[in-house]
């Protein structure tokens, strides 16, 4: 279904929907939003990375005119959820900026001077702020009762490593016993932010009879629906959750800060409620990337072929156990080889910072990282191509996974052959310039996604699905809507409605929104045609096996007549009622996207600055629904794990406070940072899909931690290992050789 | 706490607003005049999402306080524009797809007015540079930096 066929309007470049809102200004987003009578919020945080809280006195708060409400852990409905900590602390505070009380009052100046007479008496503890300060003996413990998970013999005693995994395939000791060479390193990855633009925002208004409603910017309002009323204890039919524009998320909202917190002031005052959190407090008390210490061991015979690799991964959690991605981690790492032998051990530790959350193709850009600059490495010790010893080991269809599928037709080679023949890799290098290849895999995720595709009276289409929309997908449901239903693209109108006007749908995250919530697009389309058969045919008085839908139109295929859309929709009264198509699935089939990019790198050897003086990136989208924002997808990601590389890092001092939480000190990329990103889409049709859509959104953050990391290493001749290759270190490493 | 009373030109409409003394003026266009296409990213001047101009110059709103807008004309996205005809730059955007989120796309176009009004010619690291105060987290920059040049090319000759 899906090779090489001629598509109408799938593949074109359109203008997105939403765009003329957000060129114009009138999009709003989650702080946009005003209701009648509201009052402002704001949280009072931990000015301690650990400690104890051994008492809290809201009195004098309480007492001052202007403050509404104030709501501190004992607020909280349901104490027994296990996200109540992280919406306020309850015996310890767990990380520099852990919330501890939040206040109402009629307006945000009042509200912010209030906090300041909150009496919070803190037991400072020692803060544990690495891997290896958790691990160390005799380390102080961040919770007292964790007992590490998924060990051989379980420990008697608590620690902070809050579990281990591990997964093997093959015969590690035969695998490097055949090897002629043997390398082995350690990496390192910092504490890293996703960086969205938009602080985290809502506004809510609860009402004890009726339906609550919170208003705010989230990748799941579903989410955000199911946690809220759970911390609440309010059925989910009581809870209306209306996702505002986004503007940005990945993965850093999938999950609720303020919402809760709000909605708990709203009914203690009576109150529409407005909380946004400042920029500071975004870094210091959303969920921010694991840290990560990865090695890693690979061995290969002299022709290139790789008999061994092995891992071992240590992934910081934030304070809360369990929340580092370390099983993507240790699932990707290996991925995009096809060597018999692997084996990986993961473990889970807690540090005294904020809980982790997903960033993007979460978990796999760190331990992808440390695998690929090894194999550099090893392709350099082999003086082997970077691009053809990959070729050499590619996994392809029918490579057996280490975490358990076979893999079914992916693009890798063709990516890697496409890398090989781009303009930038047969350009040549200049002093103080290196150039580094690596590539990256992610699985992508497919799940639960709800459509209905409303007709109306005039033949056009209301597309509602519950999938907010970040990077331009409103316009991708409408072309597969109009590819299905053969009508013009501007036919339809995609919206995303409120969690009460749709049913569930999963989180748009795990590159889900285009390949799932486009499957059942397609499917509430298909809905439509059969109803439009069926209409017509109870028009001709025909069977609606006799009735076609070609190009738009219904042909009676055993008399005269034709019918458009218009005309169906305006009979539909007539013929039983009006038609809605629709398209409620769980998704299956996601198939992987592989990317392989090329940094070319200059090194100002004085300073130790790096410059990306050209980049490629390439990527499988399976089918690219619209080339243009396919691409900016493989470019907005190369330019965030550019920063990763090069630049970004969350900086604590001996205290565990964190010293950079603001744009100026966290510097992602700027315009004036980076080079045009010469963008090549590959497309090897996922069969699962049936336009043969693969996910493109978080592959692309993978490779440019190695690429970056590689081409600064040739540059300046020095095999450097832990990111960030910021100035200072880069000096250092220049200076010391 | 006494309010001051502010007269400014917004868009070229004369509008009065309260404000306190401390308030930004990007607090004051959003929660006094309404005017929420300015956006907050990050409140200290770095992200360039509040981007307006004040008497023609390009600033970050939140980093002016509303009382220094007396007497000034102030434009913002919303005054970019007819109600039935985007500004060139407007659909160079749409056009390159050069938006993905669109928080940070109304600074980056009061922005690019500002850069074509001073330099109807930039080269693309001229663009680059103007522009370095407008973070974009989505894009990577390529697209906006094509919309960009498109635009500049459309408006020069057009003018």
């Amino acid at each position: 279904m899906s090779e090489a066929q001629d598509y109408k309007h799938i593949g074109q470049r359109t203008i997105r929907p939403d765009g003329y809102d957000k060129v114009t200004g009138r999009a709003n987003y989650a702080a946009d939003l005003a209701l009648p009578g509201m009052i402002w919020a704001k949280v009072l945080r931990s000015p301690h990375a650990h400690a104890r809280i051994v008492s809290i006195d809201i009195s004098k708060v309480e007492a001052l005119p202007d403050v509404m409400a104030v709501a501190t852990h004992a607020d909280i409905p349901n104490q027994a959820d296990p996200g109540a900590i992280n919406i306020l602390a309850k015996e310890k505070a767990l990380y520099h900026g852990h919330a501890i009380a939040g206040v109402a009052a009629k307006t945000e100046t009042a509200a912010e001077a209030a906090l300041a007479l909150i009496e919070v008496n803190y037991e400072v503890l020692p803060p544990i702020m690495s891997i290896e300060d958790a691990m160390a003996d005799g380390a102080a413990l961040i919770h007292e009762n964790l007992i590490t998970k998924g060990m051989a013999e379980q420990p008697t005693s608590p620690s902070n490593v809050s579990s281990r995994m591990e997964m093997n395939k093959g015969d590690m000791t035969a695998g490097f016993a055949e090897a002629d060479v043997i390398v082995e390193r350690e990496y390192r990855t910092p504490t890293v932010h996703q960086g969205y633009i938009e602080p985290h925002a809502c506004t809510v208004r609860f009402d004890e009879d009726g339906q609550s409603m919170i208003w705010c910017s989230t990748q799941g309002h579903f989410g955000v629906r199911a946690s809220t009323a759970g911390l609440l204890n309010l059925e989910q039919s009581k809870l209306k959750v209306i996702a505002s524009e986004i503007g940005g998320g990945f993965g850093g909202k999938t999950v609720v800060y303020l919402e809760p917190l709000a909605l708990i002031l709203s009914k203690k005052s009576g109150r529409p409620v407005k909380i946004q959190m400042d920029r500071d407090e975004v870094f210091k008390a959303s969920g921010p990337g694991s840290a990560t210490r990865i090695k890693v061991k690979i061995g290969a015979k002299k022709d290139g072929a790789i008999t061994a690799m092995e891992a071992h991964l240590y992934y910081e959690s934030g304070a809360f156990p369990g929340a580092a991605p370390l099983g993507p981690g240790c699932m990707t790492i290996f991925t995009p080889y096809d060597v018999p032998n692997q084996y990986v051990e993961g473990f889970d530790v807690v540090v005294n910072k904020a809980k982790v959350a997903a960033y993007r193709a979460p978990g796999a850009p760190q331990s992808e990282y440390a695998c690929e600059m090894l194999i550099n490495e090893l392709a350099d010790e082999l003086g082997i191509d970077p691009i053809d010893f990959r070729l050499q080991n590619a996994a392809k269809e029918d490579t057996q996974t280490l975490y358990g599928p076979k893999l079914k037709a992916v693009g890798l080679v063709e990516c890697l052959e496409a890398a090989k023949n781009s303009a930038q890799y047969k350009s040549a290098l200049e002093k103080n310039q290196g150039r580094g290849v690596a590539a990256g895999f992610w699985f992508n995720i497919g799940g639960v996604s709800s459509v209905i595709i409303n007709m109306n009276e005039d033949g056009t289409g209301t597309i509602l699905e519950g999938s907010p929309d970040i990077g331009g997908s409103r316009a991708s449901m409408q072309m597969m809507a109009a590819e299905e239903l053969q009508m013009p693209t501007d036919t339809f109108t995609a919206i995303i409605p409120d969690t009460a006007h749709i049913a569930h749908s999963d989180t748009t995250g795990g590159s889900r929104t285009t390949f799932a919530t486009g499957m059942a697009v397609v499917e509430a389309a298909a809905d439509i045609v059969t109803q439009f058969k069926e209409r017509a045919a109870a028009v001709w008085n025909v069977t609606p096996e006799q009735v076609e839908w070609k190009d738009g139109i219904a042909i009676n295929t055993s008399g005269d007549g034709e019918m458009t859309a218009a005309e169906i929709c305006a009979a539909a009264g007539r013929t039983g009622g009006q038609i809605t198509g629709l398209g409620n699935i769980n998704a299956r089939g996601a198939g992987p996207s592989f990317a392989v990019h090329i940094a070319d790198i200059e090194v100002d050897t004085d300073t130790g600055k790096s410059d990306v003086i050209r980049y490629t990136a390439i990527q499988d989208a399976g089918k690219a629904i619209h080339p243009g924002y396919v691409e900016g997808q493989y470019q907005g990601g190369a330019a965030q794990g550019i920063g990763w590389a090069l630049n970004e890092e969350y900086i604590f001092n001996k205290d565990g406070l964190m010293e950079n939480p603001g744009f100026l000190d966290y510097r992602i990329p700027l315009a004036s940072d980076l080079p045009m990103i010469e963008a090549i889409i590959v497309e090897v049709p996922n069969s699962f899909h049936p336009f043969g859509v693969r996910g493109v959104g978080e592959t692309g953050i993978i490779p440019p931690l190695a690429a970056c990391g590689t081409a600064v290493s040739q540059a300046i001749g020095i095999r450097m290992s832990e990111l960030p290759l910021s100035p200072p270190r880069v000096l250092k490493a220049i200076l010391e050789a | 706490m006494t309010k001051s009373h502010i007269t400014a030109t917004i868009n070229g409409d004369v509008r009065e607003f309260l404000c306190e003394p401390g308030d930004t003026l990007l607090q004051s266009l959003r929660d006094e005049l309404g005017l929420t296409g300015t956006k907050e990213g990050c409140g200290s001047g770095d992200c360039g999402a509040c981007s307006v101009t004040v008497n023609g110059r390009l600033v970050c709103s939140c980093l002016v306080l509303a009382v220094e807008v007396d007497g000034a004309e102030v434009g913002t996205v919303e005054g970019i524009g007819e109600p039935d005809k985007l500004h060139v730059i407007q659909q160079k955007f749409l056009e390159h797809a050069a938006l993905q989120c669109g928080i940070c796309t109304p600074g980056l176009i009061v922005s690019t007015k500002a850069l074509l009004e001073e330099n109807p010619s930039p080269t693309e690291e001229e663009a680059r540079y103007y522009l370095a105060g407008n973070l974009c987290r989505c894009t990577g920059y390529d697209k906006i930096i094509k919309a960009v040049m498109d635009a500049a090319e459309t408006m020069r000759g057009t003018a």
